[in-house]
């Protein structure tokens, strides 16, 4: 227990000092790349399935798909958006 | 297992490198690279490591949830940028949530009678278990609702004014007394039937998710955006608790951190507390403001009048706004400065924080109609250039180049840091019309003695300029 809060305070000190680094530019890309990683509730959503026949195996293939559209969509948008960014 | 959490801790190394790189453009797009690596290391670990998987379920949801997804990442237009992040944050909190009531349903009977909770081979006191998994049903839900009236506000599905009505701070405070209660006695169950709270709290926080919502206009929605953005990290942060999952708790971390300083960002781009953006409802109409109108002494020029002063001009500022988003004229802007630095005369863009519906939003803009980036300054690195600019080209922003944000205290947006285009030689602003801004509120700099206003939509008009400007 201690072990996951320790982990979870770390990442957000982590979080803190890589994106302040951000430049204002890329802001747009950092919220729709950053999207995407909130997808990782598809591990989740996979783990969910194995309730087994019940209502939460349901609610389990809607958050498959929910967290599909985030990690896809947003890794190829900001990919798309990225693109764009270039030096004279 | 043991081999799954360093699979997780990978993924989140991925993630953060990731980040990491999106300190440079340059390094940008191999960072977005390498972060959907660590989420396919993530996934494809999960997939491998859990028994008794439904995999046809899996399958299913994951090329349904590709195809929209992409089809939304192909299509959608880099003006509706905005929109896409709040439904994107709305599915990821949604998600969020939806796992966390699958396990909640799996284990209800169990927190009923006080049991310890299995959660993979760990048993977890009820008492943490019930709060979380309270918790995360809560953010995701609320996150979820919130992004779609985002969304419709932005897409004009809803009403970009500020939606109030009598006794919305109550009903907001009875609601979060009401999710406080339920998450609490979700951790010590009494009598109450725990699927009935479940219910309740799913109602409750979708409720309050619209009420949050609908009362914030337009120009703060970059603030919205950002928040909303924050919260479906802590959604996934959250669910990561219920499951004891190391990849869900690293990465949802990080969006909320991001999501935080982003939010942050805003608020001071602004000059207001995050508690005045939620519950101000600035907007709608300000009394004094039509009288106001009156006593500028506005002048209005032909854009060949307009192609005159730019061609005397040798230092012009672009100072770009939501106004040109809407009229999609980016690449009109962007060939008006070709042709003047093809006259040898020198152009720069200056970006507020908070210009457009979102952060960055501008610059996405930009950099789609090829403009290269070191040429967008911010507010720290523009505003000592106004001193010595001819031309500052006002494209359909209002608020943030308002002037009594420095002096009028009495103004709502006093003490909002602006860009000092009144400083320049001559500034030509372009509207559509005199209507006032978001806040409401008339713009003294439209009736100041060096500035000239160019009415049309901005696409139109810069066409038009351009054409001018050959002709000269």
């Amino acid at each position: 227990m201690i072990d996951v809060i320790t982990i979870f305070v770390l990442a957000i000190f982590i979080g803190f000092e890589v994106i302040t680094k951000v430049p204002p530019t890329l802001h747009t890309p950092l919220m729709s790349g950053s999207n995407a990683i909130s997808g990782i509730a598809i591990v989740g959503a996979i783990i969910s399935t194995q309730a087994g026949g019940s209502i939460g195996t349901w609610l389990g293939l809607i958050a498959i798909i929910f967290a599909t559209i985030n990690v896809v969509g947003g890794f190829l948008v900001t990919d798309r958006m990225l693109k764009m960014f270039k030096r004279k | 297992m043991i081999y799954m959490n360093l699979f997780y801790v990978l993924a989140g190394v991925l993630f953060i490198l990731g980040l990491k790189k999106l300190s440079h453009p340059k390094t940008a797009r191999n960072g977005n690279l390498t972060a959907s690596i660590g989420m396919l290391i993530a996934i494809v670990v999960t997939l491998v490591t859990f028994g008794n998987l439904d995999f046809r379920m899996i399958a299913i949801g994951m090329i349904i949830g590709s195809i929209i997804g992409a089809f939304f990442a192909i299509k959608v237009q880099m003006t509706e940028m905005p929109q896409m992040v709040a439904i994107f944050n709305g599915f990821g909190g949604g998600a969020s949530a939806l796992v966390a009531a699958a396990d909640f349903l799996k284990n209800a009977q169990h927190l009923m009678n006080g049991d310890m909770i299995m959660v993979g081979s760990f048993e977890i006191s009820p008492i943490f278990y019930g709060a979380v998994v309270a918790f995360s049903i809560f953010v995701g839900t609320l996150t979820f609702t919130g992004s779609f009236v985002a969304f419709g506000k932005l897409q004009g599905f809803i009403s970009g004014q500020p939606v109030v009505f009598m006794g919305q701070k109550i009903l907001n405070a009875v609601m979060a007394l009401v999710i406080i209660v339920s998450i609490v006695m979700m951790a010590v169950p009494g009598s109450i039937d725990l699927n009935l709270l479940f219910i309740i709290i799913v109602v409750v926080s979708a409720f309050l998710g619209i009420t949050l919502t609908i009362p914030i206009g337009g120009a703060d929605m970059p603030v919205v955006i950002s928040l909303l953005n924050s919260y479906s990290g802590i959604a996934a942060a959250a669910t990561g608790f219920v499951l004891l999952n190391q990849g869900l708790i690293i990465s949802g971390a990080l969006v909320g951190a991001s999501g935080l300083i982003l939010t942050n960002i805003m608020c001071k781009g602004m000059n207001r507390s995050l508690a005045n953006v939620i519950f101000g409802a600035v907007g709608g109409v300000v009394e004094g403001a039509a009288a106001a109108i009156q006593k500028l002494n506005i002048k209005s020029y032909s854009t060949e009048e307009a192609a005159m002063i730019f061609d005397a001009a040798d230092k012009i500022i672009i100072v770009p706004g939501y106004g040109l988003a809407v009229a999609q004229a980016q690449h009109a802007a962007r060939e008006i400065a070709d042709f003047l630095e093809s006259k040898g005369k020198k152009v720069l863009y200056a970006i507020h924080p908070v210009a457009g519906r979102m952060p960055g939003h501008m610059n996405v803009l930009l950099a789609e109609a090829n403009v290269p980036y070191e040429l967008l300054k911010d507010l720290d690195e523009i505003n000592p250039e106004f001193e010595d600019c001819d031309v500052a080209l006002v494209l359909g922003a209002n608020d943030v180049v308002n002037p009594a944000a420095r002096h009028d205290k009495s103004s709502p947006i006093y003490g909002m840091p602006i860009l000092n285009v009144d400083k320049s030689r001559t500034v030509i602003i372009n509207k559509r019309t005199m209507n006032p801004g978001f806040a409401g509120i008339q713009n003294e700099l439209f009736g100041f003695d060096n500035s000239i206003m160019v009415f049309g939509d901005a696409k139109v008009m810069l066409t038009q300029l351009l054409a001018d400007l050959k002709d000269l």
